[in-house]
């Protein structure tokens, strides 16, 4: 049982870490919009058609 | 929203009877109900936008058709651009814009792809919830005048916003919650895990050294909760203390201090229990109680939102001869402004130069327009509806009386609701019995056996921790918040929901609340032959300079058509004007008709005169008569009568009150079901038959859209704004319908009423087992760990009871920004 010793402090690192990534994803204002983000998934398979070839050099472009 | 006929598939209004526009969307066309709207289609369908269509759920603002000189120019200029936003690295510069008209995600999708096709667009964030975007742009490649002109085009009214002071310090405030209420669920969890080996530990035997562990490692992960989640009801706490007042964050907080105090106690000492699980749970569900009232709070928009809407954003500064375009917030007391017809004032300040008049009613409620001459004030907000007016500035910004109103408004927002401090004032009397028992209670032990004293009396403490009692009106009321939310209702203000449960009496606006609030022309009766469309081209050549709602109507149908010249526009009675070389006349009949006999009063057309009596008619008249008349309706929502009816079965008397003529009232009123009307009251005599009603003893509803309802709606009891009317309207309201449609009103009653019911039996639950609890811990029968489970249990009932009210009564239409409940369902 006295591994407990060393997995209940570990997970508690774990934690730390989980919340410092969640405070940092707050104040990236990931967390600012939680509507629209599922709508621009929605978008990336249907691109305008008419220019596709446009379409894709630009979303490229956004990427980096 | 089901339009009796054929419904536009842009902004989903009815079609006018006999009017033929396509818009050509993809490969289809799909009919539209002007042509603002099929501009505003196709160019979302040809800016490969089309999937919009597919996945909104509300319906567009309907796209104003007459044409509005183009005031993004002025975002043209580099220089005030400069000045306006804030710079970005690689020489770019961003700017925050709220959009008016953004009704759901969808709409969000739109304006960021519409925007991304845009060259030199760096980066656009659009947030639905807050209606805000932050545009990130180089300047070299694209003129923020373009980005705001591609808003517009999509339906979305850009607002540029200089410093968003109240945008800044919302974001700021959901973020901080958001972090408080990560802390205390983590901890929660956490502490959770490492209770239940305890629980399990104290009856079959545990290892001493890992007891000792756990308990330490929950105090550890206890302490952030403690400390940082629960700082904001130390905070009221402290401030109600400092006032000489106690309010529900007292007993909260001392709950909190003294079941955490203990447990560290015990818990460095190595004796007795810890209660660190009951104490992050405890904090974790106030705080999510508050973090989704606060959400709701942020999404009705703040009053700072309503007078950016209402203020324009530009105006015309002269400079001697020169007239430039420059930023409303620019203006300084002194300078000069050009306001020309239509226009809204954007600062308070005196008329130097011209004979117009203004449209005051969002101010004073007086719906006739008000001279203004040399040396007269005009207010910011307010509309020029006569000759162009020269206005020397003499208070801009906040110092400006609409800006008084506003925070005035603002004000009375931020007052506490009334449930809230119902529940504050038992609270404090609750507080104080069990402060009271637990020091006699702590006395007897004293003298009966001094070792157990401490435990009895912390037993007393923890097993009558106000917790349930303090949950149990703001989980019912974040419930029923959530659950009405996903319907389409959005309630501003606590007090709404407890007053529409206790309504009797429902006072109507009648103009866009029962009705659409879109003037309709009806019937056009030609008098000397012209042709039907002949007489609606002419009309519409005048009403094209008009600002006035009527003029609207006009302009639906032929949009190419004659212009105007030379025009005068008589405020309060019409338009005079020459088209093709014909003076005509248009508006009220006997001023139309006055254009042919200049010297004398029209008695001569009597008769033809007679035939517009009585309803809405507006007639053309050239130098020879009348030419045509035309009778224009307000079209009667498809779900007024429904909803009428609903709330009668409820138990709601329903009464329309209007500005309006008494023969339209009565049509509507009888056509609604309504018994009771009064027609032609000002906002003042609204307010008054209120204040009436609630003298005789009744629970006031409210439900109106205009300015000029703000009044009427905080009179009342409960406000309902519609979804589309006025922003002051809306911040006058406890709720809004933001589907714009009466439909979910009844539903809201029921659920109010529910959510009342819920409350009380939460209220009783607490009660009941604290009383019952009460004294077995008194007499030292209960161990302070059972307390603790006690405590969670009881405020784990009131948690479930109260989601009772958000299963089963939401429908399945995702409005887009519907809020979670306090828990999920496990």
């Amino acid at each position: 049982m006295s591994i407990v010793y060393l997995l209940i402090p570990l997970g508690l690192v774990l934690v730390g870490i989980g919340l410092w990534a969640f405070f940092w994803a707050v104040g990236n204002g990931q967390f600012d919009d939680l509507d629209s983000p599922g709508w621009s998934v929605l978008s990336d398979d249907e691109g305008p058609p008419t220019r596709p070839a446009d379409v894709t050099s630009h979303d490229t472009k956004e990427q980096d | 929203m089901t339009p009796a006929g054929p419904a536009c598939f842009h902004c989903g209004e009815p079609i006018p009877a006999g009017l033929v526009i396509h818009a050509r969307v993809g490969t289809a066309d799909e009919p539209v109900c002007c042509h603002g709207c099929k501009a505003v289609a196709e160019f979302i369908a040809g800016a490969g936008l089309g999937d919009y269509y597919r996945y909104r759920d509300q319906a567009a603002a309907r796209a104003d058709e007459a044409a509005r000189p183009d005031q993004w120019a002025a975002y043209d200029r580099p220089e005030l651009v400069e000045r306006l936003t804030r710079p970005e690295p690689g020489n770019a510069r961003s700017i925050t814009v709220l959009l008016e008209g953004m009704r759901c995600s969808a709409c969000g999708w739109l304006a960021d792809q519409a925007l991304r096709q845009q060259p030199g667009l760096r980066d656009a964030s659009i947030n639905p919830a807050t209606a805000r975007a932050r545009l990130v742009w180089d300047p070299a490649a694209v003129r923020l005048g373009d980005l705001l002109r591609v808003l517009e085009h999509v339906g979305l009214r850009p607002h540029p916003l200089a410093g968003d002071a109240a945008g800044q310090l919302a974001l700021v405030e959901r973020r901080t919650a958001l972090k408080r209420l990560a802390v205390a669920g983590f901890g929660m969890m956490q502490v959770m895990m490492f209770a239940v080996p305890l629980y399990i530990g104290a009856t079959s035997g545990m290892d001493p050294g890992i007891r000792e562990l756990l308990r330490l490692v929950s105090m550890l992960v206890s302490v952030p909760v403690a400390l940082y989640s629960g700082w904001p009801f130390y905070e009221g706490a402290w401030q109600a203390l400092r006032a000489r007042g106690i309010n529900m964050d007292v007993p909260v907080s001392l709950g909190i201090v003294l079941a955490f105090a203990a447990s560290v106690w015990n818990a460095l000492t190595g004796h007795g229990d810890v209660y660190f699980d009951s104490v992050t749970m405890f904090v974790f569900f106030l705080s999510l109680g508050r973090y989704v009232e606060m959400t709701a709070r942020h999404r009705s928009g703040s009053v700072a939102d309503a007078l950016a809407r209402l203020a324009p954003v530009t105006a015309r500064r002269v400079h001697g001869v020169d007239v430039e375009d420059v930023q409303a917030a620019e203006l300084q007391p002194a300078d000069e402004i050009l306001v020309r017809t239509g226009e809204v004032f954007a600062a308070d300040g005196v008329v130097v130069e011209g004979n117009g008049r203004a449209d005051e009613s969002m101010l004073t409620g007086e719906s006739t327009a008000v001279a203004k001459g040399p040396g007269a004030t005009v207010n910011a907000g307010t509309q020029n509806l006569g000759a162009p007016l020269r206005v020397r500035v003499t208070a801009v910004a906040d110092q400006t009386v609409l800006a008084g109103i506003v925070s005035l408004l603002e004000r009375a927002q931020a007052e506490k609701p009334r449930l809230a401090r119902a529940a504050d004032r038992a609270a404090s009397w609750f507080l104080g019995r069990i402060l009271v028992g637990a020091a006699v209670v702590f006395a007897v032990w004293w003298f009966v056996d001094p070792s157990r004293a401490f435990s009895a009396t912390l037993a007393v403490l923890v097993v009558t921790c106000p917790c349930a009692l303090s949950l149990a009106t703001p989980a019912a009321i974040a419930s029923a918040t959530a659950a009405l939310a996903r319907r389409g209702v959005l309630v501003a203000h606590a007090d709404a929901l407890e007053a529409l449960a206790k309504a009797d009496h429902v006072l109507w606006d009648k103009t866009g609340t029962l009705t659409r609030g879109l003037v309709r022309i009806e019937e056009v009766r030609p008098l000397t032959g012209v042709a039907e469309t002949r007489c609606l081209e002419l009309a519409a050549a005048l009403e094209r300079m008009s600002e006035h709602p009527i003029a609207k109507a006009f302009l639906t149908p032929g949009a190419a058509a004659a212009v105007a010249t030379d025009v005068e526009v008589h405020a309060g009675l019409g338009i005079e004007g020459t088209v093709e070389g014909r003076r005509l006349r248009i508006g009220r009949p006997a001023f139309a008709a006055a254009l042919g006999q200049p010297a004398t009063t029209p008695d001569q057309p009597a008769t033809t005169l007679g035939l517009f009596h009585g309803e809405s008619w507006v007639c053309l008249g050239d130098e020879r008569g009348l030419v045509a008349g035309f009778r224009l309706t307000d079209p009667l929502r498809a779900e007024a009568a429904t909803c009428v009816g609903e709330l009668q079965r409820l138990g709601l008397q329903s009464e329309i009150v209007s500005g309006d003529e008494e023969a339209s009232v009565a049509r509507i009123a009888a056509r609604c079901g309504v018994e009771r009307h009064a027609a032609r009251l000002t906002p003042d005599a609204k307010l008054a038959r209120v204040k009436e009603l609630q003298a005789a003893g009744s629970v006031v509803v409210a439900i109106g859209d205009g300015i000029n309802d703000a009044p009427l709606l905080r009179g009342a009891d409960a406000a309902v704004a519609m979804g589309r009317g006025s922003a002051l309207a809306q911040t006058s309201a406890g709720m809004i319908l933001v589907r714009d449609s009466l439909d979910e009103l009844p539903h809201a009653v029921e659920l109010a009423r529910r959510t009342q019911r819920i409350v009380r039996q939460n209220l009783v639950w607490a009660i009941v087992y604290n009383l019952a609890a009460l004294p077995v811990a008194a007499f030292g029968l209960v161990p302070p760990w059972l307390a603790a489970i006690g405590m969670a249990v009881s405020s784990i009932a009131v948690v479930l009871n109260s989601m009772r009210l958000s299963q089963g009564g939401g429908d399945r239409r995702n409005t887009g920004w519907s809020l979670q409940a306090p828990v999920e369902d496990s």
